[in-house]
């Protein structure tokens, strides 16, 4: 495989304060964050050649967004594969780069479920958005209640049974979350919570409940990437992608395995391209939907041995000050979710590896590596899973 | 369930037989005359070899429970009735598909737990299959 190590950079990006937007529309929101992630890198309108979004209710997302910009990108990428559809856009932009075809790529997304009152985790068949299911797989599974939550708690179920996982050591997930979303005065939540209020809270489908789940939130952002020549120009350091992998994992015909998520396809290929291995890691940022997720993906990743998550996250580790913390911006569980948000996960270790928070209590202390893992779908059913190895010079 | 208010299902001429058996109180599953294995949710092709002839077979109709939780919040029409038990069941041929265990308390539910299909009509089109202990 050709070597795409630092073949392009993140150079410039935004994340829209707004965690309730009922007076503004998705491609407004997108379009405030792609001038704002312009206007970071140093960069202008002009610029911009590649395209890259993904959308749960605009059509065609890319042709829309592009016409409210007044935008002509030469290259456009409306990948969905849900919250990892971001990673995917990321490695897609990158080969775009390396291959000549485009110098400067925005991603960018928006969503307003809390506005619109959507039910994401537990609207059950409403979630898929169409009256009639479609002949298969919808017609034989949605006459039996599926809802988002209850394809996570299946896995944490299961997890449960084989290995002895608990109710705590998901809760210390949520808990450790929280207290990074302390620090962050954007966050959605803030006040701590301790493993045993995750326990306590109301049970929303066995065995997660109310705590083990994301919010819901508005929101939306941008990401600017660029190719080396470009970057060199930019406002920022750059950020350098060293590697992207990408996968699906699904029922495979009724046979496969489920407990095996997509991150174990990924995760070591991501590795090996970048040339770097977990322990050289600063920080990760995981797709926290809900609390197994991250358990589940840390496991597949190969962080731990698969079974072992659950003393993994515990004592401290995940936390900032911790050996590997994760989801500093206090992840999906407490700062947002605007439906996908495998976007935010870029954001939050860009800013990390710029050293934005530099003497403050939320920095990572001399972040060099960061690990992105994008989770999209549900795991029970059908989901992606997209790595991406960040990293400063 | 007196009054059938969940999604109903889509049938077309690529899963009418399953929903056929259904009515006749059969769970047909499918497997590839080439490669011999079994496939759920039905399709028309085999996932597994590409090249094989799909032919419908009766499924025992037993299984254990793979996973399974119990569904405490759902805003979908026709799951607003209390706790019910998502699983999914592994039948004896070796796939696994979606179903609720019905008939018995949902918190009593175990992974592992052996049970049997039994047919539930949603209307004078449509029967559907569920599974209770096994007894």
């Amino acid at each position: 495989m050709v070597d795409l190590r630092r073949a392009a950079a993140i150079v410039g990006i935004y994340e829209h304060p707004a965690r309730y937007a009922p007076d503004k529309s998705e491609l407004q929101i997108q379009a405030e964050s792609v001038i704002k992630a312009l206007e970071d890198a140093g960069l202008s309108k002009k610029d911009v050649d590649g395209l890259f979004s993904s959308s749960m209710s605009v059509r065609m997302a890319n042709l829309s967004l592009a016409d409210y910009m007044d935008l002509y990108p030469k290259h456009l990428d409306d990948t969905s594969v849900g919250g990892a559809s971001f990673e995917f856009h990321l490695g897609h932009a990158v080969s775009a780069i390396a291959s000549g075809r485009i110098d400067v790529a925005v991603i960018t997304y928006s969503t307003l479920p809390r506005s619109g009152g959507i039910s994401i985790g537990t609207g059950g068949a409403a979630r898929l958005g169409a009256p009639r299911l479609n002949p298969a797989p919808d017609s034989f599974e949605e006459l039996y209640g599926l809802t988002t939550v209850g394809l996570y708690a299946m896995l944490a179920q299961r997890h449960m049974h084989l290995y002895g996982t608990t109710s705590e050591q998901l809760g210390e997930i949520a808990a450790a979350t929280r207290s990074h979303a302390a620090l962050n005065p954007q966050a959605l939540y803030r006040d701590p919570i301790t493993p045993q209020d995750v326990v306590n809270s109301r049970m929303i489908s066995d065995p997660l409940h109310l705590l083990d789940c994301c919010v819901i939130s508005d929101g939306g952002g941008a990401v600017v990437l660029a190719s080396p020549e470009v970057a060199r120009s930019c406002r920022n350091t750059p950020v350098w992608v060293l590697s992207q992998a990408e996968g699906v994992a699904h029922q495979g015909a009724g046979r496969r395995d489920l407990m095996n998520l997509a991150a174990a396809q990924t995760g070591g290929p991501a590795m090996a391209a970048a040339g770097v291995t977990h322990d050289d890691f600063d920080m990760a940022m995981i797709y926290d939907s809900f609390t197994i997720t991250v358990l589940m993906t840390l496991e597949d990743l190969g962080f731990c041995k698969k079974g072992e998550g659950g003393q993994f996250v515990s004592g401290g580790r995940i936390r900032l000050g911790g050996e590997l913390p994760i989801n500093t911006d206090g992840g999906g569980l407490s700062s947002n979710h605007p439906g996908m948000r495998g976007l935010f996960l870029l954001l939050e270790s860009t800013r990390q590896l710029r050293g934005q928070f530099e003497g403050t209590e939320r920095q990572v202390p001399n972040c060099k590596l960061a690990l992105v893992h994008g989770t999209g779908g549900t795991l029970a059913a059908r989901h992606s899973g997209g790595t991406v190895v960040l990293a400063r010079d | 369930m007196t009054e059938w208010k969940r999604p109903l299902p889509t049938i077309t001429g690529e899963t009418m037989p399953y929903w056929e058996g259904c009515r006749r109180g059969e769970l047909l599953i499918q497997r590839c005359q080439d490669c011999h294995e079994y496939q759920f949710y039905p399709r028309g092709i085999c996932a597994n070899c590409f090249t094989g002839k799909i032919k419908w077979v009766k499924a025992s109709g037993k299984g254990a429970v793979w996973t399974f939780t119990v569904t405490r919040q759902n805003r979908t029409p026709g799951f607003d009735t209390g706790p019910y038990v998502l699983a999914l069941v592994e039948l004896e041929e070796g796939v696994k598909m979606f179903s609720n265990i019905v008939e018995c308390d949902p918190f009593e539910v175990r992974i592992g737990m052996p049970v049997e299909v039994t047919f539930v009509k949603a209307n004078s089109q449509v029967t559907t299959p569920f599974f209770r202990p096994a007894g």
